[in-house]
């Protein structure tokens, strides 16, 4: 048994009073969401909050709203309901694909998107999805509510732009028509966390070309989308060729670290394998929701 | 002989032919662990216990300056602080090992490995001792350690065990068996040498239940029960009785219900000792239970052998030879158990299964600053490391003469009749048929067709392998004239009464971590004696309730203790023969057997059942000379031999060319472990075993960083399968008794996991033929996959 060092607890009511007393414990209080990154982190003593505030009665943040041209995810949605979402799988497949390779059954009942979001752990897959697919972040804190765009939001490993006092309280996915999205990761195992992986969100216009592209990668040092992939895929018909193209400066805009999961050369040949699969994907998927329109080969 | 089982594979309700005896019927155990009420070292709770907690080394070698307790001690909640200094006071600073080398218990000058234990708190609570370690101040003075085996023997390397008198370096041991004069010529003369380095990395047993104790000695009569994680109760008993001093008979081991062994629960732990010493420091008892991490940081790991193998064949593809040397990392302590005339257990039996002119092994054993350990992880005293080589090698050779592997291998088994047969390096195999058990291996696979699938597919690009590997097994040591741990002999004792109204007690010295001996030593003596297994109760684990014995490791119980079952039941049949011709008033030598029946010779109808007889023997009836009123026996039995089970295992694997991910589409398993008890146990341990195999393949390692931090510290980090990395196991079997056994059988427990890890690697070797590779070491990640399609193997260590 792993113990952690003596800390004391509370559970919160309400967002309000889960602002209320973020504000009173100060500093040293953390809120616990799924605890499927805080408690092992905890159990080991990297992690030394002296309060722990239990947010999982927070039901209002746990839900799943189609609104208008947005997806509304509440912060404390688990990652299972994101999974077996048919909403999910029908305007974003990225969430699902991603959601199929976190982690366990277990640890998806309780972990939410708000921590794996607020986490930020440089190997964590909603991350990414999140940052292709433009989504917004909602905190709230003690002076209201502001709304972040991913890049505001992740600011790096381990570190977003939710303050000590504030809450992440939703996430907004806008719904673009013509879209296709697919989210690829290798790892060592189920459940493992990824050697590396890549998601893509791609709009074909009603011509057959790719009006708007987005490629991220995930446990390969960047903290940001592929964004030099836009100006070769934009306008363009999908072909191999141009994913092929994409997967090159994907690798090449990387910066993995070596460790036991791969070396950096392998790191970035995965880079390049998964952006070509994930494009190749999201393209075909968008192609199903446009009429007329069909993938040539090679 | 050779037969297939017409039962159905799945244990299902019903498939109950013989409820008596041999057959597959559902475990005795399994009503308490299903239920949740099983009874672990954590489950025990007595009176007054107190928690200890053990504060570990960071660093991997390093001077121990200072140790300052007092911030501990001054914890309201904790009772005492014990450091390597109090040890040394009581002389208990270093406990011997398995392998007559010492360990220390606590760090008294210089910590070894990193996670070595440094002093043990003794408090209240779990918590309070846990936070208690945060308290204590150590200084050390870190020092450069050894952590690559290869250059543990470089002129100028630090010498991790100056503790030890006149040490100048890190050399163990080395030994060898063979002949190397007769194995060089063969080399000399032979149209074809492969030559490999083949590694086997440190891997650890990882059981689902840590180790732990609970000691508690009671000062007024001197008694000391230990409540231990142990597979081997009575040999401990008699080890802490050495080393601590107090009376043997004073000492009583209790193994309660083991979440899994695997070797790991071999060895004794200074966690073990410690949980003694806080319980007689503090008069109260004491637990200790280790997390993962201290688990897999400080416990037996298993392999680490780096193995340069060779071997000769005609160009027509005899095998004629077979040498290898081996580079053995024993960690910072010399702890291996196997039997005391054999440092590197049973390696020399990697001539596997093939009739060779010669063969000849070297083994050096070496110290790193690692966690000691080296046997465990179901290995079979390091027949694993044998298969591996072998079978490797047989790979290669095949790569080499363009054969196909499964031909080469046919072409060179030791044939049926040659059997019992005495290969190159000293073992004589007690029986065996290899090419029917390869055969319906291949036939259950569709070899040709997978063959043809892989030819089709290789054209289009895709990568599909097949590997096959084919095992002996040597188990169930051992003969008391050559197998001892410590001095104390291999032999197994057994006890069985018989109650007067015909239900049995049968006492057992190895003790279960899951194989199911409650199931199946019942069922052993209900074949013998004519008692349904439902009215055998078996006891083991207590060393006051049990006769002495080694305990359960090598695959042992069912060649060792299920002999000696057998043989006691047999004992009791033949004292219930007297008996029941007193009864019935005729001469022992006119009665006949039949399952649970005296009756006399041409008349059926008179007889008496063992429960008559066993009322008649505790009752009235006019006993004859030299019959006891019971019906009772024991015996200790010492084996002949060791058992020689075998197998044909055939892995299909598909990688993934853009990404290096291995896939286990199929595993084919034909098991040959003699006569067969209760088959759906024995598949049991095979799916068990598989699954260690695919694990170890592709993902298994405990990495050290150049500092010696162990990277494997976690089920992040160390990883091992789930069901989603295996197939459906596809399982047959063939049946060679053993000549030497009582029943025939040979022990299955390891065969998986020994059998298995070549034909995964074969596989993803063969996958990857079509860019040349001929080796590459495990665990095959897909990382490793994807250098070795880049023509850039490496080995893991
Ligand atoms: C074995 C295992 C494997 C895993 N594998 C993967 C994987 O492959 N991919 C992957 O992406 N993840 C993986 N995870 C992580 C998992 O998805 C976690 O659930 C997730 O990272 C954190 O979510 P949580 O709800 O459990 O957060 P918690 O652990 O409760 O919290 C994490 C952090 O976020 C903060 N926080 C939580 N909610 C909020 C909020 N609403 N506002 C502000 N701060 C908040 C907490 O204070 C804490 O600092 C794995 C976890 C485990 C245990």
């Amino acid at each position: 048994m792993q113990i952690p060092a003596p800390f004391d607890y509370v559970r919160a009511s309400s967002v309000d009073n889960a602002l209320a007393l973020l504000d009173r414990h100060g500093a040293e209080s953390r809120v616990v969401a799924g605890g499927h990154s805080l408690l092992p982190m905890m159990k080991l003593r990297l992690a030394r909050p002296d309060w722990l505030i239990d947010i999982n009665d927070l039901y209002e943040l746990d839900y799943l709203l189609v609104d208008g041209p947005v997806l509304r995810i509440g912060a404390m949605t688990r990652h299972t309901t994101l999974l077996e979402s048919d909403d999910v799988r029908r305007l974003f497949p990225i969430i699902t694909d991603a959601e199929h390779v976190i982690a366990d059954p277990i640890v998806r009942n309780r972990g939410t998107i708000g921590g794996s979001l607020c986490q930020a752990d440089p190997a964590e897959d909603l991350s990414t999805v999140c940052h292709v697919l433009d989504a917004v972040a909602v905190v709230r804190g003690p002076a209201g509510e502001r709304m972040l765009s991913m890049a505001e939001f992740h600011r790096g490993p381990y570190e977003t732009a939710v303050a000590q006092n504030e809450l992440l309280i939703e996430v907004r996915v806008p719904i673009r028509a013509g879209s296709g999205s697919a989210y690829e990761k290798v790892e060592r195992r189920v459940g493992d966390w990824a050697v590396a992986a890549a998601g893509a969100s791609v709009t074909l216009a009603a011509d057959g070309t790719i009006s708007k592209a987005t490629v991220g990668l995930t446990a390969v040092g960047l903290d940001r989308n592929v964004t030099e992939v836009e100006a070769v895929l934009v306008g363009q018909v999908p072909t191999e060729q141009l994913f092929a193209e994409a997967g090159q400066l994907a690798a090449d805009a990387c910066d993995p670290l070596a460790d036991q999961r791969g070396p950096i050369d392998y790191k970035r040949h995965l880079a390049d394998e998964l952006t070509r699969r994930v494009l190749r994907v999201a393209c075909s998927r968008a192609a199903a929701s446009v009429p007329d329109v069909t993938i040539q080969e090679g | 002989m050779t037969i297939l089982e017409d039962r159905p594979s799945n244990p299902a309700a019903g498939d109950h032919d013989r409820p008596i005896g041999h057959g597959r019927m559902q475990r005795k155990e399994d009503p308490r662990f299903v239920r949740g009420k099983g009874r672990y070292v954590d489950d025990i709770v007595l009176p007054g216990m107190l928690h200890g907690a053990i504060l570990r080394a960071p660093v991997a070698h390093a001077r121990l300056v200072s140790i300052d307790t007092s911030e501990a001690l001054a914890h309201p909640k904790v009772l005492a602080v014990i450091t390597g200094t109090d040890l040394q006071a009581l002389g208990l600073a270093w406990a011997p090992t398995l392998s007559m080398d010492v360990q220390a218990v606590l760090v008294t000058d210089k910590v070894r490995f990193q996670g070595q234990e440094v002093a043990f708190v003794v408090a209240e609570d779990r918590y309070a001792a846990r936070d208690a370690l945060e308290l204590i101040q150590v200084e050390y003075d870190v020092l450069p350690p050894v952590v690559d085996a290869r250059k543990a023997m470089d002129p100028g390397a630090p010498v991790i065990r100056d503790d030890l008198p006149g040490r100048t370096d890190n050399h163990i041991f080395d030994w060898e068996a063979g002949d190397k004069a007769e194995t060089d010529a063969v080399f000399a003369s032979a149209d074809v040498v492969v030559k490999q380095e083949i590694v086997y990395p440190r891997v650890h047993p990882a059981p689902m239940e840590t180790c732990g104790a609970v000691a508690d000695f009671d000062p007024i009569d001197g008694r000391l029960t230990l409540y231990e994680t142990t597979q081997a109760p009575h040999a401990h008993r008699t080890l802490f009785a050495m080393v601590s001093g107090i009376p043997e008979h004073k000492i009583r081991v209790v193994s309660p219900d083991i979440g899994g062994g695997f070797g790991n629960k071999v060895g004794i732990y200074p966690g073990y000792i410690l949980a003694v010493v806080g319980s007689i420091v503090t008069g109260k008892p004491v637990k200790w239970v280790e997390d993962r991490s201290e688990n897999l940081m400080s416990t037996s790991f298993a392999r680490d052998y780096i193995m340069q193998g060779e071997i000769a064949a005609t160009k027509d593809g005899k095998i004629l030879a077979l040498r290898t040397n081996v580079l053995a990392d024993h960690g910072a302590f010399n702890a291996t158990a196997q039997p005391t005339k054999y440092p590197a257990g049973f390696f020399h039996i990697f001539t596997g299964s093939y009739d060779l002119a010669a063969a000849h092994c070297t083994v050096t054993g070496v110290y790193t600053n690692k966690a000691p350990g080296g046997v465990a992880y179901a290995c079979s005293f390091r027949v694993t490391e044998a298969v591996y080589l072998v079978e490797r090698m047989v790979d290669i050779l095949a790569r080499k003469l363009d054969m196909d592997p499964a031909e080469l291998r046919l072409k060179n088994f030791i044939r049926k009749e040659q059997f019992p047969y005495a290969n190159k390096t000293g073992w004589e195999y007690d029986s065996g048929d290899y090419e029917p058990t390869m055969r319906l291996s291949m036939k259950m696979a569709g070899y040709d067709e997978l063959r043809r699938e892989q030819k089709e597919k290789r054209e289009r690009g895709e990568l599909m392998g097949i590997g096959i590997s084919f095992f002996t097994e040597t188990v169930g040591a051992g003969p008391r004239k050559d197998m001892d741990i410590l001095g104390l002999g291999m032999a197994d004792g057994a006890e069985l009464r018989i109650h007067p109204t015909g239900k049995a007690v049968v006492r057992i010295s190895v003790q279960s971590q899951g194989q199911g001996h409650e199931t199946t030593f019942a069922q052993i003596v209900a074949e013998e004696i004519g008692i349904p297994p439902e009215d055998i109760d078996v006891v083991h684990g207590d060393t006051d309730q049990t006769p002495f014995g080694l305990g359960t490791y090598g695959s042992r119980s069912t060649p060792v203790s299920g002999a000696a079952v057998a043989l006691v039941a047999r004992k009791v049949r033949e004292k219930a023969r007297f008996i029941a011709a007193a009864m019935l008033e005729t001469r022992p030598e006119d009665l006949e057997w039949e399952k649970g029946r005296w009756f006399v010779k041409g008349d059926p109808s008179v007889g008496k059942t063992m429960a008559e007889i066993a009322m008649g023997a505790h009752g009235t009836v006019a006993l004859p000379e030299g019959i006891d009123g019971n019906l009772d026996a024991e015996v200790t039995y010492d084996p002949p031999n060791l058992t020689f089970p075998f197998g044909a295992y055939i892995c299909v694997v598909d990688v993934d060319p853009g990404t290096g991910h291995v896939k286990v589409r199929r595993f084919i398993a034909v098991d040959d472990c003699g006569t067969r008890i209760n088959p759906m146990i024995i598949e049991g341990q095979i799916h068990g075993g598989l699954t260690d195999g695919v694990g170890m393949a592709l993902m298994e390692i405990i990495e050290f960083d150049d500092e010696g931090n162990c990277l494997g510290g976690s089920f992040m980090d160390y990883l091992i399968p789930t069901a989603m990395e295996v197939p459906d196991w596809e399982t047959g079997f063939t049946v060679t008794p053993s000549p030497h056994h009582p029943i025939g059988a040979k022990g299955v427990g390891e065969s998986a996991t020994v059998g298995s890890p070549p034909a995964v690697v074969n596989a993803v070797v063969d996958a990857l033929t079509p860019f040349g590779v001929v080796h590459m070491d495990m665990p095959c990640t897909p990382a490793r996959v994807w250098e070795a399609m880049q023509g850039g193997t490496r080995p893991p260590v």
